[in-house]
């Protein structure tokens, strides 16, 4: 994983969409209805690697997604998925892709054991019978074979829809907001799981807008208006947004709070229990700022790093909500 | 793994088979519609059509004759279409359905009538649709009365001054051919089984397809490597067992309750039946494929349904029906359909005799399939 060349660096020209990445794409573009929803959208995953892919609602990762893996023709751009050309060999990124929707997408009249036996029909998986017990097996489900999906909790639901996307072992892994509407606790042990897949060499690209699981990835990319914005490693992306921070602790930091809404350089303010962090990309003014409140109301300021966290706030906050009429673009 | 799976195809036809027997108001419906409709169509329906066509036989040329096949042109229950020689060719035309009416004025007619020796007019007419033969042959015998009276107060009231005081006496004598008592349900049983089929088959194709697409699952399965030919195979197989079901069923009841009978070739009734029960899945395909909800294509099928109904000659004989609405009706597939069920019960038809009737129910069905499958997408677009 170490190995894999720095998905940031913007493709020379003439790319090279081979064999080394997971899914190489440059200048994919999409237009529903006159709108741009995804617009010259470049993307590099290493192969093995677990890659976040981030933005607000509206922002186009569905599209995008959609386009990787076949289910949509792009309107412009080029790239390859597992080496097969997106446009013209869909049927083969098809048979080697596990793609998990957005909402539930399994027959919820169909029992555990028919969806995922219909699913390895679909794949045609060798040795069939033998492969669902193994999923049902590994899901713990074997008891409840016999139960509608539809009756199954959204945890439960989630987790089917993963074993029915890895019933025909596929080398990557395309999960569009997998836990949305899902548990702490189903959420962590999702993660657990994908981690266990990457580690087997799966390739996983996966949207969300929860932080907890953007820190988890190995890569990310943050997409606004159907424009990708920043893509580098996870490490490196604070820098990249060069965001300064300050940690605040002690007196009232409620009204410390309310206070720092009216001074423009404290951009970002986020509460963390009983610590705030104050972040800006100008940051000298934000020393300065620093510098006139240190002690007051007992209130101790102190430089901190800047990470994943702060930078992945900044970045859902830079746009909310992608469907209304853009002025970023 | 670019062609044809049977792996794929049959995992389609599986799915649906499940999913149909969990799906019970559906199936119910499934039986239930046929029952009821036959009940309703089957007692209740009648009607009173005109411009039927007609052949004339006219056996002597006399001003008789010529008045009475004037008469009938200008009459608005008959479209006179022609003249016929002999009696195989008037037949010909009744079996086939090209006319509904065949007069034969009979040699010696007038000398007859002027001699007061009451010959007779033979109305040969086609009451598999007594709707539609019924009117027509009350109104011949008034028509040709007109006719006779008005030729003996004209150019012959000097011959025979003694009968224009009193009416004409000659005879009309209707052979009604292939339905004698003139019982409706006789053409409306057989026709309705072409409503029922068409009103399940695409109704319940469209929807289940469009299900899949509402409930999201559509996603899933096209994220598969599943070509469309395995998903429509796949899908409409399961429903044309359904449609051998309500043929079973309505053929049953057809026969129990309306005393219809069988007089055709079996075989050309089965293969006309699943040709019929193509294409209106071909055509619940079809719409599933622009319905962007179950909702829609529901209102979508029962759209469809009314032309299927008014325009196919189920409810009005197709003959008396102008001739945009002729044309509508030829592009209906019931339309062939209904002609096809209705010569091999009624008239005892064979293979040879609907050949026409299945050519133009595969032309449609052609149609269909090709936009059908170009319109099925593969992708989200």
């Amino acid at each position: 994983m170490s190995a894999a060349p720095n998905p940031s660096q913007s493709p020379s020209p003439g790319p090279d969409h081979g064999a080394d990445w997971a899914i190489s794409v440059t200048g994919l573009t999409k237009v529903f209805q006159g709108r741009r929803v995804v617009d010259d959208f470049d993307m590099q995953v290493p192969r093995g690697s677990i890659y976040g892919f981030i933005g607000p609602n509206g922002s186009g990762k569905t599209t995008t997604i959609r386009m990787m893996c076949g289910l949509l023709t792009p309107d412009g751009g080029e790239g390859a998925c597992l080496g097969f050309d997106i446009q013209r060999q869909q049927a083969q990124i098809k048979s080697r892709v596990g793609y998990m929707t957005q909402r539930f997408s399994l027959y919820e009249d169909l029992t555990i054991r028919e969806n995922l036996d219909f699913f390895a029909r679909m794949y045609g998986v060798p040795q069939r019978h033998q492969r669902v017990r193994e999923a049902l097996d590994e899901l713990g489900l074997t008891g409840r074979a016999g139960q509608l999906a539809g009756t199954l909790s959204g945890g439960w639901k989630q987790r089917l829809a993963l074993a029915a996307c890895l019933i025909h072992d596929p080398q990557l892994l395309l999960l569009d907001e997998p836990t949305a509407g899902v548990d702490p606790k189903a959420r962590r042990d999702f993660w657990a799981e994908i981690r266990v897949l990457a580690r087997r060499g799966v390739t996983v690209l996966v949207s969300t807008h929860y932080m907890d699981e953007a820190v988890q990835c190995d890569y990310i990319a943050y997409i606004a208006y159907g424009r990708k914005l920043i893509a580098g490693r996870s490490a490196d992306i604070p820098h990249m947004i060069g965001l300064t921070t300050w940690r605040v602790t002690g007196g009232d930091l409620s009204a410390l709070e309310a206070d720092l809404a009216q001074q423009p350089a404290a951009e970002q303010v986020a509460r963390f229990g009983a610590v705030l962090h104050v972040s800006g990309r100008d940051g000298p003014a934000l020393e300065a700022l620093a510098a006139a409140r240190q002690g007051h109301n007992g209130q101790r300021w102190s430089l901190k790093e800047t990470e994943l966290e702060e930078s992945f706030i900044y970045l859902m906050a830079s746009g909310t909500d992608n469907f209304q009429p853009s002025g970023a673009v | 793994m670019l062609g044809f799976s049977l792996s794929r195809f049959l995992a389609v036809l599986v799915k649906e088979f499940i999913q149909m027997r969990r799906d019970r108001v559906t199936f119910a419906m499934m039986i239930g519609v046929p029952i009821m409709q036959l009940m309703i169509f089957g007692y209740a329906i009648n009607a009173d059509p005109r411009h039927l066509p007609t052949y004339v036989e006219v056996q002597e040329q006399s001003p008789m004759a010529r008045a009475i096949v004037h008469a009938m042109r200008a009459s608005s229950y008959f479209d006179f279409k022609g003249e016929v020689r002999g009696p195989e060719a008037g037949d010909r035309l009744l079996r086939d359905g090209r006319a509904s009416f065949v007069l034969v004025i009979p040699q010696n007619f007038q000398r007859d009538l002027l001699r007061g020796q009451s010959p007779q007019l033979l109305l040969a007419a086609d009451a598999s649709d007594p709707a539609a033969a019924g009117g027509a042959t009350n109104a011949i015998a008034r028509i040709a009365e007109q006719a006779v009276a008005s030729v003996l107060r004209g150019p012959l009231s000097s011959t025979a001054p003694q009968l224009t005081a009193k009416p004409a006496a000659f005879e009309v004598v209707v052979h009604r051919q292939f339905n004698p008592e003139g019982l409706t349900a006789l053409n409306v049983v057989p026709g309705l089984l072409g409503v029922i089929l068409s009103m399940t088959m695409v109704l319940i194709t469209s929807v289940a397809i469009v299900r899949e697409a509402e409930r999201g699952t559509m996603e899933a399965l096209i994220a598969t490597p599943v070509r469309p030919a395995e998903v429509m195979l796949g899908k409409i197989i399961p429903y044309v067992l359904v449609g051998y079901v309500q043929t079973g069923v309505f053929l049953i009841a057809s026969r129990a309750l309306f005393q219809v009978p069988f007089l055709g070739s079996p075989l050309a009734f089965f293969l006309g039946f699943n040709l019929y029960i193509v294409v209106n899945l071909a055509l619940g395909f079809l719409i599933s494929t622009f319905a962007k909800s179950q909702m829609q294509a529901m209102q979508v099928s029962f759209f469809l349904l009314l032309p299927t109904i008014l325009l196919s000659g189920f409810m009005f004989p197709f003959a008396a029906m102008p001739a945009w609405a002729q044309t509508i009706g030829t592009a209906i597939p019931a339309t062939h359909f209904l002609r096809l069920v209705r010569k091999v019960m009624l008239k005892g038809a064979g293979l040879g005799d609907i050949s026409g009737d299945l050519a133009a129910i595969c032309v449609i069905m052609l149609v269909i399939v090709v936009v059908a499958l170009r319109r099925y997408r593969q992708t989200l677009d």
